[in-house]
């Protein structure tokens, strides 16, 4: 069999005289993710490339200009970009237990025009996929989220969530590790420790881990 | 390690800060390091330290220290008007003090952040890879907070190199005074309407007093850059996000690692020593250049630093 060549493009753009960022596409796509994180692995192993952070379908690089330029690190990133990614091996799981008793499951339940039973069991039933870690520590963006619970933000975030609840936005499901401001809906909450300061990393999802939630009753 | 210097009073906020764990971005933990990587570099140079030692840096107001023995400091970046035992001393310079000295301040008259560097290199907690301190994670630093009364402040080693009295002179400096802000057009600059985009580059933005080392928020033009809702992708010191409110935001050292907003611009890294000594009300206007621009800028820059060394 042929080895298939990739038909992915890869945009790159500066970030500044120091970084960049190099965009493989713009949907929730874990192909994508895939890509973006292999391609993160293989700039991590350059000398001339500082931290290599890869999100849902992009990679954003920061270099040593005194090493490279620009134009010559986005070559060399087009160059891997087409590249067939490895064959991914399959991230840990990690099965989360959650109660589902979250202040937004009523109102997410009515706008979904759904029992919130069946909330509950659609958004337990999927095997997630960390498609990015970031914004605060621990916190992993899951998904795909099925398409029956897909809905906006909240209009107006919360000043304050809690530690620990499990929450819903756009094709994206996530776990907030610290009390923080946020604009996700609350479905649950679960005592899992995401953030874990004294291991290293520091935590507890990886990118392209699988998380499976289920329903707990405390 | 060996105590140098005894807190009297704290300041502020004096956090001890190095040059940050960028490589914990990918856990989600902020990179912090010094807001001011220029004046921090120097401090370090100006008493025979490697630069990417630890240093104090201090906002807005500075600390009251007092000598526990013969050390060599220096105190760099913003002005807030240092004086050792109450005579006035200069900043930019090695400061070789006593046991018994006091160094303190008299208050701010230019910049944000003033950094006080000790031959031998301040100690903190090494968390990540990084003695700089993470208040959210309270790891890092001082136990994981701003220095308090009472605190010892120890260096890695007992030095006394023959470096006192060498300064940076004025002219080696950043322009701090200027208020400038050069940036390079962000990846998603396209989305800003032309009027937006002409306001970004030419209109004066003035810093909110809701700005910390987190990130900056400005007041003045309201900018739009309509589009798709972005994924979330992960971010860097010196981007220029804007939310729907159109208020464009700075990110600077403790940044959250990853967010959606688009980036229209990102503040050059030879400009960041000057957003770092930026106060609330202060002016700032964004200027954009060529990658190219940016690099000579911090070629100026990086020649400055290097006359320390010699």
């Amino acid at each position: 069999m042929q080895p298939q060549r990739s038909t992915v493009r890869v945009r790159v753009h500066p970030l500044g005289d120091t970084a960049l960022i190099a965009e493989l596409g713009t949907r929730l796509d874990t192909a994508l993710n895939t890509r973006a994180i292999a391609l993160a692995s293989a700039l991590k192993k350059r000398r001339d490339v500082r931290q290599a952070v890869p999100a849902h379908g992009n990679v954003t690089v920061q270099f040593d200009p005194d090493q490279i330029t620009y134009e010559a690190l986005a070559a060399a990133i087009r160059r891997l970009a087409t590249k067939r990614p490895p064959v991914e091996e399959p991230g840990r799981l990690h099965r989360i237990p959650v109660v589902y008793d979250g202040p937004d499951l009523e109102s997410v339940a009515t706008a979904l025009g759904l029992p919130a039973g069946k909330v509950v069991e659609l958004h337990s039933r999927p095997i997630y996929r960390v498609f990015l870690v970031g914004f605060v520590p621990g916190w992993a963006y899951l998904g795909p989220l099925p398409d029956e619970l897909v809905l906006p933000r909240r209009a107006v975030p919360r000043t304050l969530v809690p530690a620990g609840s499990v929450a819903i936005a756009g094709q994206e499901t996530g776990i907030y590790p610290l009390a923080s401001p946020g604009g996700w809906h609350l479905l649950g909450r679960s005592t899992v420790k995401l953030f874990l300061p004294d291991s290293d990393p520091p935590s507890l999802f990886r990118v392209g881990d699988r998380v499976k939630f289920f329903a707990a009753t405390s | 390690m060996t105590a140098a210097l005894r807190v009297r009073q704290p300041g502020l906020l004096t956090t001890i800060q190095d040059l940050g764990r960028p490589q914990a971005v990918g856990a989600g933990v902020t990179p912090g390091g010094a807001m001011d990587r220029f004046a921090h570099a120097a401090a370090n140079l100006l008493v025979g330290n490697d630069r990417g030692a630890a240093t104090l840096e201090c906002t807005l107001t500075g600390p009251r220290l007092v000598a526990l023995r013969q050390c060599l400091v220096a105190v760099t970046g913003a002005d807030f008007d240092p004086r050792v035992n109450g005579e006035a001393v200069p900043t930019w310079t090695g400061i070789d003090l006593r046991e018994g000295d006091e160094i303190g301040f008299a208050g701010r008259r230019t910049g944000a952040r003033a950094y006080i560097a000790v031959a031998g290199g301040v100690v903190g907690d090494r968390w990540l890879g990084s003695m700089s301190t993470n208040l959210l994670a309270a790891r890092g630093g001082m136990n994981g907070r701003a220095l308090a009364t009472d605190d010892v402040v120890s260096a890695a080693i007992q030095e006394y190199p023959d470096v006192a009295g060498r300064s940076l002179a004025g002219d080696q400096r950043p322009p701090y005074h200027e208020h400038l802000l050069h940036a390079v057009v962000g990846p998603h600059a396209n989305r800003l309407t032309p009027a937006s985009r002409h306001d970004l580059f030419s209109a004066k933005f003035t810093l909110t007093h809701d700005s910390n080392r987190m990130g900056y928020r400005f007041e003045g033009a309201s900018l739009e850059a309509p589009g798709d809702e972005l994924l979330s992708f992960a971010l860097i010191p010196g981007a220029v996000q804007l939310p729907a409110g159109g208020r464009p935001i700075l990110l600077m050292a403790d940044h959250q690692t990853a967010g959606g907003y688009p980036v229209v611009a990102v503040v050059i890294s030879a400009s960041m020593p000057v957003a770092a000594q930026l106060a609330p009300g202060d002016e700032v206007r964004f200027e954009e250049v060529s990658i190219a621009k940016a690099l000579e800028l911090r070629a100026v820059q990086r020649a400055a630093l290097l006359s320390l060394m010699s």
